[in-house]
């Protein structure tokens, strides 16, 4: 079907050399994933040639116990820093964008320092924070995680807040006005009229939220206290002892899990639009 | 005129905000959690380690605040400079690359016919759906001397010395063996790694302002007799500027403070700021020092970031005048 019409001038697209730079860009990102992806695969120890297929190295990453706590640690973490960071980036969202208070912009601009500045600085700044305050580091199971969470929720939210705000700026207030003067009270317009408006910003939110939470690494590096496995921190010290398939293995997994969860995400998205489309 | 109306549209929409008096109760509720939350969570730890760079250390855990400035001077030192001037040169042609690769990926995106735009968006983003640790790791078994790229040049080696046989000239030509490449462990591959991580942050901006573009200005360039690289470099550069500019902040802050990529791709010589920062606080155990340096880090940053503020207040005074 290409290529049968004379190439336009603004046709970029179609001209042979951006197609081919556009091919090179794709196999630089994809190549080494695609590679450690395969050679989880490789029955070999040094895993630096081709020797045959096996599945032996994620059975062995199964069998791993700290491997698979830390697997789980950093899922709990990534459901529990989600969950808060899209209610709180949502709720300041929404006051930034209904209310006028002294000090509005400043709190506006303070929210979006998290994002702009060296995910390093925030990692030692909650390091010696928690350190400081004197937070127990020998906490029961669940609880020794939070001091991640609280570091991961503070890089999320503002993230959560600014998709929010966008899809609020779309917000008719006469629908509000409207729910009120029909005699619903604020909780009620708030869930029935809000919220529904808001649902695809809170998803996109949160699914922004997921990803980056199980893409940290520097946050939870420094924040995790000693006793605490979390799979970046794992899988750091694995490869500073040298990247065995093993490693591969686990990563496989996690690049499975997140891209599922991913999808899963997206497609609850779709019967909502399906929806807006109807009405 | 564009900017007058926006800015009146701003200024009505500033006039439809209710007041927090109001519905105080409402108002707490919205912005109450994320108030603390940042001020208990963000600015509190910085404000710690801001003083803490003020601090003297006493004992293996005893700081006590006295407020030299022994620790900022101390970042002055040759060993220090050396090592910021290195993570800003490697962060800044990291940065070039990523725009010399990024600006025709994101032209090619933006020109795609419409059905195909979305995937080719998704494969753009797709990476950061993958643990940065892992991103990295990836890296490693393309870039070592038994890896990837070596292979293909091993293989591009033998290829060129069969062509060279029936000559003779194989032996003097392209030498008795195959000396790989170091690739791992140096400057560069810290570069490529940075790269290969941030790609995709100087792809989406570029993206959404060549998305935005005026069409007919190309267009009208063309049908003016300029050519296609003129084109280029006089109409699609100074109208992406903006994305430009937020794409290099986007790949060069994060660059800067890294420690992730050259901790395992970059040698003993490829230490950077990030690396040093991070043994104040866990092996070094100097932590004023990290603080302090931390702070330097943060003060760079925010001067960008004042930069660009004032070359786009600087751009909005032009498009008035």
């Amino acid at each position: 079907m290409l290529g049968r019409s004379p190439l336009g001038p603004l046709e970029y697209t179609r001209r042979l050399w951006l197609r081919s730079w556009l091919a090179a860009v794709f196999v630089f990102l994809y190549a080494p994933i695609v590679i450690l992806v395969v050679f989880s695969f490789n029955d070999s120890r040094r895993n630096i040639v081709w020797q045959g297929f096996t599945t032996e190295y994620y059975v062995r990453a199964a069998e791993n116990a700290s491997l698979i706590e830390a697997f789980t640690n950093s899922l709990l973490i990534a459901f529990v820093s989600t969950i808060l960071s899209t209610i709180i980036g949502a709720l300041l969202a929404l006051g930034l964008w209904r209310f006028r208070f002294p000090g509005r912009a400043a709190l506006d601009g303070a929210a979006a320092l998290p994002i702009v500045i060296p995910e390093i600085c925030m990692g030692v700044a909650l390091l010696v924070f928690f350190n400081r305050v004197g937070w127990p580091t020998a906490m029961p199971w669940p609880l020794n995680l939070a001091p991640i969470i609280i570091g991961h929720v503070a890089f999320s939210f503002p993230f959560v807040a600014v998709v929010v705000r966008a899809r609020m700026a779309g917000f008719d207030r006469s629908l509000e006005e409207a729910s009120k003067d029909l005699g619903a009270s604020e909780w009620q317009t708030f869930w029935n009229v809000t919220v529904p408006f808001m649902k695809p910003g809170l998803i996109a939110g949160s699914l922004l939220a997921m990803t980056l939470s199980l893409d940290d690494f520097v946050i939870t590096f420094f924040t995790s206290g000693p006793g605490t496995l979390t799979f970046p921190v794992q899988i750091y010290s694995m490869v500073r002892f040298g990247a065995t398939p093993e490693v591969n293995a686990a990563s496989t997994v996690l690049i499975a899990v997140t891209v599922l969860l991913t999808v899963i995400a997206v497609r609850w998205q779709r019967p909502d639009k399906e929806a807006a489309k109807l009405g | 005129m564009a900017r007058d109306i926006k800015r009146y549209r701003v200024r009505c929409w500033e006039n439809r905000l209710e007041s927090w008096r109001a519905q105080p109760a409402v108002f707490w509720a919205f912005v109450l959690p994320g108030t603390l939350w940042l001020l208990l969570f963000f600015f509190v730890p910085l404000g710690l380690i801001w003083v803490l760079a003020f601090g003297e250390r006493v004992g293996p855990v005893q700081i006590d605040i006295t407020w030299t400035f022994a620790n900022y001077l101390a970042v002055f030192d040759p060993v220090y400079v050396g090592l910021f001037w290195r993570s800003v040169w490697v962060a800044t042609v990291a940065t070039v690359i990523a725009l010399v690769m990024g600006l025709p990926v994101a032209l090619a995106v933006s020109f795609a016919p419409e059905r195909v735009k979305p995937i080719l968006l998704l494969l753009v983003i797709l990476p950061f759906w993958t643990n940065i640790l892992i991103r990295t790791y990836a890296m490693i078994a393309v870039l070592r001397t038994r890896g990837f790229v070596n292979f293909g040049l091993e293989y591009l080696w033998l290829m060129g010395k069969a062509f060279l046989l029936p000559f003779g000239l194989d032996e003097i030509v392209m030498g008795e063996r195959f000396e790989p490449l170091s690739l791992l462990y140096n400057n560069t591959a810290v570069i490529f790694g940075i790269v290969y991580v941030y790609l995709p942050f100087m792809v989406l901006p570029l993206y959404a302002t060549l998305e935005r573009l005026d069409r007919s200005l190309l267009e009208a360039s063309l049908d003016l007799g300029a050519g296609q690289i003129r084109t280029f470099f006089s109409i699609i550069v100074p109208l992406a500027k903006p994305g430009i500019v937020s794409g290099i902040i986007l790949v060069f802050i994060p660059a800067l403070g890294t420690f992730l990529i050259s901790d395992l791709l970059g040698g003993t010589d490829s230490l950077l700021l990030g690396n040093v920062i991070e043994r104040q606080f866990k092996a070094a155990n100097h932590w004023p020092l990290g603080s302090a340096m931390s702070f330097v880090l943060l003060y760079v940053t925010f001067a960008i970031l004042a930069l660009r503020a004032w070359l786009i207040s600087r751009e909005e005074a032009r498009a008035r005048a």
